[in-house]
């Protein structure tokens, strides 16, 4: 067991924790923030997905001791009030149908329009092919985001 | 005891969903929960800032604060299909209140109370369409009556509107300032009370926003991991590898010596039948957290004795049950003679499918969280669908009354039937006894593809006859599958009548010889229902069958499709079937099988996705039909093929009638996610076993469709009925996978026989 500081939505946390311990169950076991979801443990469905600096990252695959002065941001972080257009967009389109994968849908899309703005729908297509949505909400995660991309 | 089949209605349950009648016992109850509940990690207080809140609640399922706030109890399952949304919409509508401020509390799971709360089978809004209405009128005229009396006024004079009570006159009062007045009015006779207009309503048949967006979008939404306790510990559990298997001796030195390990627990399973309500045998480790329990699982030690299903080959018994369709079966439904059809036939179409194991794959894995409180109490947060049946499981396995479990229900992240079994929750109520704590027991995704409730491999054989003028005159179908009930009984050897009813026997077509035939096959794993159930391998065989018949015959496959159904009437299947049709447990005369209805959506979708129409080069559409779960679909599927020979799916066509629809966003978007769901059964997803042991065990394995690969545009034309209300969560499966196929079949001019094809 070690002592590890990451900076998590702004704020330094302290957790002793096995080197090895996924990102994942630090957030959710150890500092209690359960908007991160667990769904396959080895980054085949992107339901963990957070940010490390500006990247979308799966969590569950990546060992806290890897984490170091990159600064991570959750579902919780990414909009103090929860209005992230991303998140506007989401409820204006009603894309949740169980509603599980979309933090990490969620997340996954922001960091794309940091990066691409104006994504077309086949940097869409292949930026979001990470994240799986078992309810098939696909069709209207692409609405959302080109909603979101024409609000920012 | 449980009914065989949860996804198929329970009656005797049904009838407990007259608790609408309101009830001062139950008004007291409700109380109770809304003050010191935690629900859904909603911890609210009937309290307000004006001082003593006062409730009014006439029954269960709606209360009315002084503080003008309306409270709704959701007592189904959440898990995805907007039903926590829908059914309180209902009762908000007929109330007369401001949705916008509606409050939505989830029940606990107690039928006695509630009604019935299986929540499966499409069968939610069916089952309480009524119940809910009834529900919020009651409130609303009392409310009513309680103003014209405050006023001096005749109640015909007043109606109710966001949240008011208002006169013709204009004058207006809050709900909330009645409540001093209402709450204490003798309960209205039922026969007196009215229902609303349809043309009036502001929400049933509109596009409402699920009540859960918002916090589903921040990351607030309570699912069955997310509840936190105090002292909580954490459970992984290594299962037999193969159903049946026995631990002989295991050795926990090394997990425990993992830091962060405090426990390591065995759990005796139900060895071979494993039962569709028990925990599987199992040795568990307890830690501080889910890392430090999975790490503790690896260092385990166990010998298995691995029993009869050690050597149990999927692919080899698929091969001997497709060999025994060539033989006589049982017969389960007969018509005319086929034999004599045969004879005489010009013409003899023989095809058979095969379809594989499916895993439910929701991408919440099953967790739940019990807390076994020393005076003989257990208390339980889960992502259940039936939450009732969780905790008689739960009861049962610790030795408790019923009234001692307490059931507390979250989210579900993805159901389709995997979170009606219980086996989850009952590993974490016999671990947190074990451990005299809290515990959360927590499914990897390899837990979750290894120990599913699996849809039934299936092999199917179909016979038809076209006489010399073309006539089709005879229908052959042999279907064998190892049957849900064998979960629970060694001696279940053929399909029930239940899942023949799942589009088999109810085979609407007039053909005058019908003979339908099942053949025995063995479970060798734990076999569930999923989303449609055997609507799933039914639809694909008859669907596919039935383009190569209209073929054969030089027809259009929609025209073929509305001629052979005949003319407009409502079919019995009763009387072919020995009288074992079961109509998804309705009254045929109730929920009739209509022809006009079917033929209905058929020329809906066929003038929408303009059938008709000449293809561009690269692009071919392929057309089916199903009824599932009392819902008309039909639909019809566009593929293309680009330059580089890639298949795709640029749009969809369904048409559904499924009576009244409530909210119809959420019936489009069950058609929309059924239409993705269908194509992974089709393309992407298979279970197959090699001694014993599923040989997938990731979503690398275990595929489902990506975005990439996902049907484009999905238009769903929702045909406009007053009908009785029928569900929406299963219905868009079935048609699709053959529409699908055909769609592949005139692109490639190749047949699929067997799923999934890769596309």
């Amino acid at each position: 067991m070690e002592k590890f500081t990451i900076s998590v939505n702004g704020k330094n946390q302290e957790v002793t924790a096995d080197p090895d311990m996924p990102l994942l169950w630090v957030l959710r076991d150890l500092l209690s923030m359960k908007g991160t979801k667990f769904g396959c443990g080895q980054a085949l469905c992107g339901a963990c997905t957070v940010h490390l600096d500006d990247e979308a990252i799966r969590s569950c695959s990546t060992p806290i001791s890897t984490v170091g002065k990159r600064k991570v941001t959750t579902i919780e972080g990414l909009d103090k009030e929860g209005h992230h257009p991303l998140q506007d967009a989401w409820v204006e389109h009603v894309v949740p149908q169980c509603g599980y994968c979309q933090t990490g849908q969620i997340m996954n899309a922001a960091a794309l329009l940091k990066k691409s703005p104006n994504p077309s729908d086949a940097e869409i297509e292949e930026a979001m092919a990470g994240n799986l949505c078992r309810c098939g909400t696909y069709n209207r995660i692409k609405e959302a985001i080109l909603t979101a991309s024409k609000s920012l | 005891m449980m009914p065989n089949f949860p996804f198929l209605k329970n009656k005797k349950a049904e009838d407990k969903s007259e608790v609408f009648v309101p009830s001062r016992r139950d008004f007291l109850k409700l109380s109770s929960l809304a003050t010191g509940g935690f629900l859904l990690g909603v911890n609210f207080q009937c309290a307000g800032p004006k001082g003593e809140t006062i409730t009014f609640a006439p029954n269960v399922f709606v209360s009315i604060t002084s503080d003008n706030e309306v409270i709704i109890v959701a007592h189904r399952s959440e898990m995805g299909t907007g039903i926590r949304t829908s059914l309180p919409q209902i009762v908000a509508d007929e109330l007369g209140a401001d949705w916008s401020k509606v409050k939505i509390v989830q029940a606990e799971g107690d039928e006695e109370k509630y009604g019935n709360q299986n929540t499966d089978g499409s069968f939610s809004v069916r089952m309480f369409y009524e119940p809910m209405r009834k529900t919020g009128a009651t409130a609303r005229h009392m409310l009513v009556a309680a103003a014209a009396k405050k006023w001096e006024v005749s109640p015909a004079e007043c109606h109710t509107e966001n949240s008011q009570v208002i006169h013709s006159s204009g004058k207006k009062i809050d709900f909330g300032d009645l409540v001093a007045e209402v709450k204490d009015m003798p309960l209205p006779d039922p026969a007196s009370i009215t229902l609303k207009e349809f043309s009036s309503y502001k929400l049933i048949g509109k596009d409402v926003t699920i009540y859960d967006a918002r916090d589903i979008t921040t990351g607030k939404a309570v699912f069955g991991a997310d509840v936190d306790l105090p002292g909580m510990q954490v459970a992984v559990v290594r299962r037999s590898p193969v159903i049946g298997a026995k631990v002989i001796s295991f050795n926990d030195a090394k997990a425990l010596a993992v830091p962060g390990v405090n426990r390591v627990v065995k759990i005796e399973g139900a060895g071979i039948p494993p039962g569709l309500d028990k925990a599987l045998e199992g040795v568990a480790v307890i830690a501080d957290n889910t890392w430090a329990a999975m790490k503790g699982r690896e260092a385990l030690e166990i010998e298995w004795d691995l029993g009869p299903n050690q050597t149990y080959n999927s692919a080899k018994q698929l091969e001997e049950m497709l060999q025994s369709t060539a033989k006589d079966g049982k017969v389960r439904r007969e018509r005319g003679n086929f034999s004599t059809a045969q004879r005489a036939a010009g013409k003899v179409l023989e095809r058979t499918y095969l379809a594989p194991f499916y895993a439910h794959a929701t991408i919440e894995p099953p967790a739940a969280i019990a807390h076994y409180q020393g005076d003989g109490i257990c208390e339980i947060w889960a992502p259940t669908q039936h939450p009732q049946w969780a905790r008689q499981a739960v009861a049962t396995a610790l030795g408790l009354d019923l009234d001692k479990v307490k059931m507390n229900v979250t989210l579900l992240g993805g159901g389709f039937g995997r979170k009606s079994k219980p086996d989850f929750v009952v590993e974490a109520a016999i671990l947190s006894k074990a451990a005299k704590s809290p515990v959360r027991v927590q499914w990897t995704r390899e837990d979750d593809l290894h120990f599913d409730f699996f849809h039934s491999h299936s092999a199917q054989r179909i016979k038809a006859t076209i006489d010399k003028d073309g006539n089709f005159t005879g229908w052959n179908h042999h279907t064998v599958f190892p049957a849900i009930g064998a979960t629970g009984s060694t001696t279940e050897l053929h399909p029930s009548d239940g899942e023949l009813g799942l589009g088999c026997t109810d085979f609407p077509y007039d053909v005058p010889n019908i003979k339908i035939e099942t053949h025995e096959s063995t479970a060798h794993t734990r076999i569930g229902w999923l989303r449609s159930v055997s609507n799933i391998h039914h639809a694909f065989a008859i669907g596919c069958m039935m383009d190569e018949i209209a073929e054969a015959r030089g027809i259009d496959p929609v025209k073929h499709a509305l001629q052979m159904l005949g003319e407009d009437r409502n079919l019995e299947f009763k009387p072919e079937t020995d009288g074992k049709y079961e109509n998804y447990g309705e009254p045929i005369e109730t929920f009739p099988w209509n022809t006009g209805r079917m033929k209905k959506v058929i020329e809906r979708v066929a003038k929408e996705a303009n059938w008709d129409q000449k293809l561009a080069e690269g692009k071919a559409v392929g057309f089916a039909a199903h009824k599932s779960f009392l819902t008309y679909v039909a639909c019809i599927v566009v593929v293309e093929k680009d330059s580089s020979g890639k298949v795709a799916i640029p749009e969809v066509f369904y048409a559904v009638d499924c009576g009244i629809g409530v909210n119809t966003d959420r019936i489009r978007s069950q058609f929309e996610g059924g239409a993705q769901f269908a194509t992974s059964l089709a393309t992407t997803s298979a279970i197959t076993f090699e001694n014993g042991i599923p040989q997938q065990n990731n979503f690398d394995g275990y595929q489902i469709i990506r975005m990439p690969q996902s049907p484009k545009k999905i238009h769903v034309h929702i045909i406009e009925s007053m009908e009785k209300p029928t569900g929406v969560g299963e219905p868009p499966v079935p048609p699709y996978i053959p529409a699908l196929c055909n769609a592949m079949y005139k692109l490639t001019g190749e047949r699929i026989y067997e799923l999934p094809f890769k596309a």
